[in-house]
């Protein structure tokens, strides 16, 4: 189980601090889903990195908060405690395969150097269930094989496979199929689906597409800013989102049964995290905007629906 | 089960297989290979003691030159000592040097370069700053204060050959761990649990081989240069031992009467250096792409 209560993450950077995370909450309980969404610069790596802890000083520093880790809350944890946690508990997926292999080590010798001592002795045969349950047909052959003899989405569920080896209970996928090409991005969300109901993971899915995040998660958290705009069970929030953001992402985003559907893009760009606008950090690209809205954040508001969302003026839908 | 696959595979090319960009310098190779053979075995295989006056024979020309002799195959110096045994001995001078200052010039130089560009920060500037420094200072002139100071000899050499290419090494190296340390699989290690050690011994190490290989070939034509240099100055390996250097300068003054005393030292240290660097761009080339795919 993943839990983030309240974060606030920071960057330093010659004297300015950036808050990447304002006051971020999300909960991701095990065998569910959760969808981070955001465009880039929004936050949502932030919030993934935090986690396993990996922003220290000098470069930045987790303020404030509770990011608890089935339990564990890795602000307090010393560095020998957090690398347990990181070996044992967390499962990262990265965003680029063809860059996160060592392309001097064998598929083999790379997953084996993750695998839990008990299955360390019959590594081979481990190795090679684990890959072809992940869908690398003749993984028995490729063993010996370097990662520059794979494909991209091959490399991808090598990938996979290193994340999953040590048998974690919680996943972080931080894009992970943005380097991908299209068909093979749908195999390996599947997969990710398959792997999640299988080995009851509390899944933290990255992407800056929410229509991809559909297919795979219960629940979404739309970052926009450093702070959470909206949040909710996936369906009932692109059923009917309540903040304008939301409403923009789904305009700006291809919806497959209707192609002539005109996309709109969303005007201006995402704030500078050294120069955050007072009051709502969408504010300077809302149609809704009010003055209101440059001055303060409301508190969050629960609709029947079971979304929440911080907004002065939501979309009415 | 290899025919059940659906696509066949590549055969594996990978390493120093990958020669697509030129082919392999068989000449430097085998050049290289006896230097190293001369490096060892020299003093095995000589005809004659290297520093054996005959001063009966002095100034013999090669075997097949008039008034040669097989006994002196490549005739003799001034002194009547056999200049072949002199290469070969000489060889193993030039191997000693070249091998040892590039050896612990590159540990140096990789141990500077790992502390600097993995820690980075403070750490980061004051040692390339020294590095910057030691490059800056001249090596003759280093040469001179160190030997004046401890005297003449082939450890000295080596030491002041140490002092002048570790610089080098750690400022390709530094920025070479600094790409490395950022690269995905060194973060995902850390991600996955894994500490700084692991980090530096599994994956940026070994990354950074080719690198130094590359580098540490290119060094060794110039720590043999630099070696003859100190040598014909006179403050390299003293005399009566041989080394390519100081019988060319014993020998320059012959270059009109007895051709052979300077000239075969040159050839040597000329084809070996000239090896050594073709080799060293070679394996530039062919590691290059393997790394940086």
């Amino acid at each position: 189980m993943l839990d983030v209560k309240n974060l606030h993450t920071e960057y330093y950077q010659g004297g300015r601090v950036a808050h990447a995370a304002r006051g971020v909450s999300i909960h991701v309980p095990q065998g569910q889903a959760v969808a981070l969404v955001g465009e880039s610069g929004s936050g949502k790596s932030t919030v993934a990195q935090s986690v396993m802890r990996m922003i220290r000083p000098p470069v930045g520093n987790l303020r404030e908060g509770i990011v608890s880790v089935n339990g564990i809350d890795v602000r307090l944890c010393t560095d020998r405690q957090m690398r347990q946690v990181l070996r044992n508990e967390i499962g990262f997926i990265p965003q680029d395969p063809t860059t996160a292999l060592d392309p001097l080590y064998t598929i083999r010798s790379q997953i084996k150097e993750v695998l839990p001592e008990e299955d360390k002795r019959n590594a081979d045969q481990v190795i090679t269930e684990l890959l072809e349950s992940l869908g690398i047909v003749n993984a028995a052959d490729r063993l010996g094989d370097y990662p520059h003899e794979f494909s991209g989405g091959m490399k991808q569920r090598v990938a996979i496979a290193i994340a999953l080896a040590k048998r974690p209970s919680v996943l972080i996928a931080d894009e992970p199929t943005t380097a991908l090409d299209v068909t093979t991005q749908v195999g390996i969300l599947r997969l990710l689906d398959r792997l999640r109901r299988e080995r009851n993971l509390a899944t933290l899915f990255i992407t800056h597409n929410i229509r991809v995040a559909r297919l795979l998660c219960q629940h979404v958290v739309v970052m926009y800013g450093g702070i959470v705009v909206e949040s909710g069970p996936i369906e009932q929030v692109m059923a009917a989102p309540s903040h304008p953001y939301t409403r923009a992402l789904l305009d700006a985003s291809v919806l497959g049964d209707r192609p002539r559907q005109k996309l709109r893009a969303i005007p201006g760009n995402p704030p500078s995290l050294f120069a955050m606008p007072q009051g709502c950090p969408f504010s300077p690209r809302c149609a809704n905007a009010t003055d209101q809205c440059h001055e303060g954040l409301p508190s969050e508001v629960a609709t029947e629906q079971g979304t929440r969302y911080t907004c002065w003026n939501p979309v009415a839908s | 089960m290899s025919t059940m696959t659906p696509t066949r595979r590549a055969p594996r090319r990978r390493g120093l297989k990958r020669s697509r960009h030129s082919r392999k310098p068989w000449f430097s190779m085998a050049a290289m290979g006896l230097f190293a053979f001369c490096g060892i075995f020299g003093a095995l295989i000589a005809p004659h003691d290297p520093t054996q006056n005959d001063l009966a024979h002095s100034l013999a020309p090669p075997f097949w030159a008039e008034g040669g002799s097989t006994t002196y195959l490549l005739g003799t110096d001034q002194l009547g000592r056999d200049i072949l045994s002199r290469l070969l001995s000489g060889a193993q001078v030039s191997f000693l040097v070249a091998v040892g200052a590039v050896l612990i010039a590159g540990a140096i130089g990789l141990g500077v370069a790992l502390l600097a560009g993995y820690t980075g920060g403070r750490l980061d500037a004051f040692l390339t700053r020294v590095a910057d420094s030691a490059m800056a200072f001249p090596v003759l002139l280093l040469a001179v204060i160190v030997v004046a100071l401890y005297g003449k000899s082939i450890t000295i050499v080596i030491v002041v050959l140490v002092l002048a290419v570790w610089p080098q090494y750690a400022r390709v190296l530094r920025s070479e761990v600094i790409r490395i340390r950022n690269e995905d699989y060194v973060v995902m290690s850390k991600v996955m649990g894994g500490n700084a050690r692991w980090a530096i011994v599994r994956h940026i190490v070994p990354n950074v081989v080719p690198t130094l290989l590359v580098l540490a070939t290119l060094q060794i034509g110039f720590a043999i240069i630099a070696e003859g240099s100190l040598s014909f100055l006179g403050i390299g390996v003293p005399a009566p031992a041989a080394s390519w250097g100081n019988m060319l300068a014993d020998g320059r003054n012959f270059m009109q009467t007895a051709w052979w005393v300077p000239v075969f030292p040159g050839i040597a240290l000329s084809i070996t250096v000239l090896s050594a660097n073709l080799l060293g761009d070679w394996l530039r080339q062919t590691l290059d792409p393997a790394t940086r795919r």
